[in-house]
């Protein structure tokens, strides 16, 4: 049984139909790459899939249990995260604290109010930075870091809780050329921890990396 | 800059960031300082020793509102009512019970302040969709008023006149009336109430706050319940203002409906922004600062008579054009906010 399976979802803004019934079905272990023009809803889908909403009609099933009312925080808790389209790291926050944070939320209250975790976290958020080029700059502000590398924060906080599905909404959105191949190969090692569903504008970078293609239009 | 080496150079130029002067400690140090020598220096003139315990008792209330708006992004014009109704109670089981040993009805007070707390915060916040901040600050608005008005209509708690003469707090056989051993007393509260909660918000829980105050949407798609966490801190906070209202009974040895009302719980609010909310130094000497201007002024009458419209204008200023408060200008927002990892000592 597929790990996602997302089935007649469609989604209305008021009149405007950003979603028509959209099927998608997400395997363990692959890389699933979405694209389409502009405002034909890929944005829309993955915020389904995350609950940011909800979908108008349709249903959404994760890892054999039907999603498609739970709240946000009940859906990341069974394995799914998000990285949104807007980079939304916490600017105020260092870059270290900012994974600290992604990677804490495995705890239970009990353990954050006693900081029971915060030793053992420690080479998990060294390791995770390291993994995103980012461990030079664990100190800085995660607002002062450049706009690639808040893209490589935000899929490092991602990916820290151990996911089973990671959404990428254009995650190379604003980079270099040279920094877009860089994700690339920051991106192929996850193969072997999670699947993935990822937006991109970008044919080539598809090729690399995706083992299936969804067109939306 | 060759945009093939742009992210190795990027890394290399990557400054470790400088430890910045901390600037807290040494502010939170001086306070203590001033307030265990403060009944040494001004023995002898017992009406300033009042005044200090006032605004130690007080400056627990704007502790509390702190938890709430500047670490949770909870506005609460409510803090008033777990402050008052600890206040009553402490005051009737001193006239029915005829008891009022300190080791009894402060952690009474206290529980009676969290248990109120949790009850209205539970029925305010974990709804099923999570209330906008303007729906909080009515709900608690409407509580303290309906409190406040329940009270000042209710017989057996002296309706309208409140409570007075509230039997002395005691230890043993020892009775605290005003003066250094009410102070001690009070300063005691205050240090542990303010190692308490400096210990929570530099906790890991204070980091899941910190980040809830930058983006309380985001935090959801990373697992965390947020309402839960503002519910605990609100109950917590609720237990420091049931503390803090206790003591003020004791001490004024009267309480009344306004001690329970919206008046304040505005108060309460005026004295953590003028400090600057989100450090918890901030409520102390927002409260010292607003106290000792009212003490000093108020024996000019001619000022005495403006002082709510002076207090106003201040006020304006200070949230128009400092919204960080008193100590926003000497506190970066850097230190303000801290940091939670081992690899530096958090806070
Ligand atoms: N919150 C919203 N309210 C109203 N319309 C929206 C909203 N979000 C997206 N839309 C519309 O829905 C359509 C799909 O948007 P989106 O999912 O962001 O597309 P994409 O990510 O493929 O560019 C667009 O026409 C967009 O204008
Ligand atoms: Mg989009």
């Amino acid at each position: 049984m597929a790990l996602l399976e997302v089935s007649g979802a469609t989604k209305l803004y008021g009149q405007l139909r950003a979603l028509d019934g959209v099927d998608l079905s997400v395997e363990v272990g692959t890389f699933h790459g979405l694209i389409g023009p502009n405002g034909s809803g890929k944005s829309t889908l993955l915020k389904s899939i995350a609950g940011a909403h909800f979908p108008t009609t349709g249903a959404i099933r994760f890892d054999g249990a039907d999603i498609t009312q739970l709240p946000p925080y009940q859906r990341a808790r069974s394995g799914l995260s998000l990285k949104f389209q807007i980079t939304a790291v916490l600017a105020e926050l260092s870059v270290y604290d900012n994974v600290l944070l992604a990677l804490q939320s495995l705890e239970g209250n009990w353990s954050l109010l006693f900081s029971r975790s915060r030793k053992r976290l420690d080479a998990d958020v060294m390791h995770a930075l390291e993994r995103f080029r980012l461990a030079d700059r664990a100190d800085n502000l995660a607002g002062e870091l450049s706009h690639g590398e808040q893209q490589w924060l935000e899929i490092a906080m991602a990916l820290a809780p151990r996911p089973k599905l990671l959404l990428l909404d254009e995650p190379t959105g604003g980079m270099s050329p040279e920094e877009r191949r860089v994700t690339g190969e920051l991106l192929a090692p996850i193969r072997s921890e999670c699947a993935l569903v990822i937006v991109e504008h970008d044919l080539d970078f598809f090729k690399n990396i995706c083992d299936r293609l969804t067109v939306l239009d | 800059m060759d945009a093939a080496a742009r992210p190795s150079t990027l890394r290399k130029a990557g400054l470790p960031a400088k430890r910045p002067l901390r600037v807290l400690p040494v502010i939170e140090l001086a306070v203590l300082v001033v307030l265990v020598a403060a009944p040494v220096v001004l023995s002898g003139r017992a009406e300033l020793i009042t005044l200090m315990t006032n605004v130690i008792i007080l400056s627990l209330l704007a502790i509390s509102f702190d938890l709430c708006w500047g670490f949770s992004g909870i506005m609460s014009f409510g803090q008033a009512l777990f402050f008052g109704v600890a206040g009553y109670v402490v005051a009737l089981v001193g006239r029915d019970l005829d008891f009022s040993q300190l080791w009894g009805t402060l952690p009474l007070a206290m529980l009676v302040g969290g248990l109120l707390a949790a009850a209205l915060v539970a029925f305010l916040l974990l709804g099923r969709k999570a209330p906008s901040s303007i729906f909080v600050a009515f709900g608690t608005l409407t509580g303290a008023y309906a409190a406040e008005r329940l009270v000042a209509g209710w017989q057996y708690v002296g309706a309208g006149n409140g409570l007075s003469a509230i039997k002395l707090m005691g230890f043993g056989s020892f009775e605290f009336v005003e003066r250094v051993e009410f102070y001690s007393v009070v300063l005691t509260a205050l240090v542990l109430v303010y190692a308490a909660s400096r210990w929570l918000v530099r906790s890991q829980l204070g980091l899941v706050l910190a980040g809830m105050r930058q983006n309380e949407e985001r935090l959801a798609f990373f697992g965390y319940r947020v309402q839960v966490f503002k519910a605990l801190v609100f109950s917590f906070a609720g237990v420091i203002a049931g503390l803090s209202g206790a003591l003020y009974s004791y001490h004024q040895g009267f309480t009344g409906p306004s001690n329970l009302g919206p008046g304040l719980s505005t108060t309460a609010v005026i004295y953590c922004l003028f400090g600057g909310s989100g450090t918890l130094i901030d409520p102390v000497l927002g409260t010292a600062a607003i106290e000792l201007l009212n003490y000093v002024l108020a024996d000019t009458d001619a000022i005495r008579q403006f002082w709510p419209v002076i207090l106003g204008v201040v006020l304006l200023v200070v949230v128009m054009f400092q919204p960080t408060g008193l100590l926003g200008l000497v506190v970066s927002a850097r230190e303000r906010i801290g940091s939670f990892g081992v690899r530096r000592r958090p806070g």
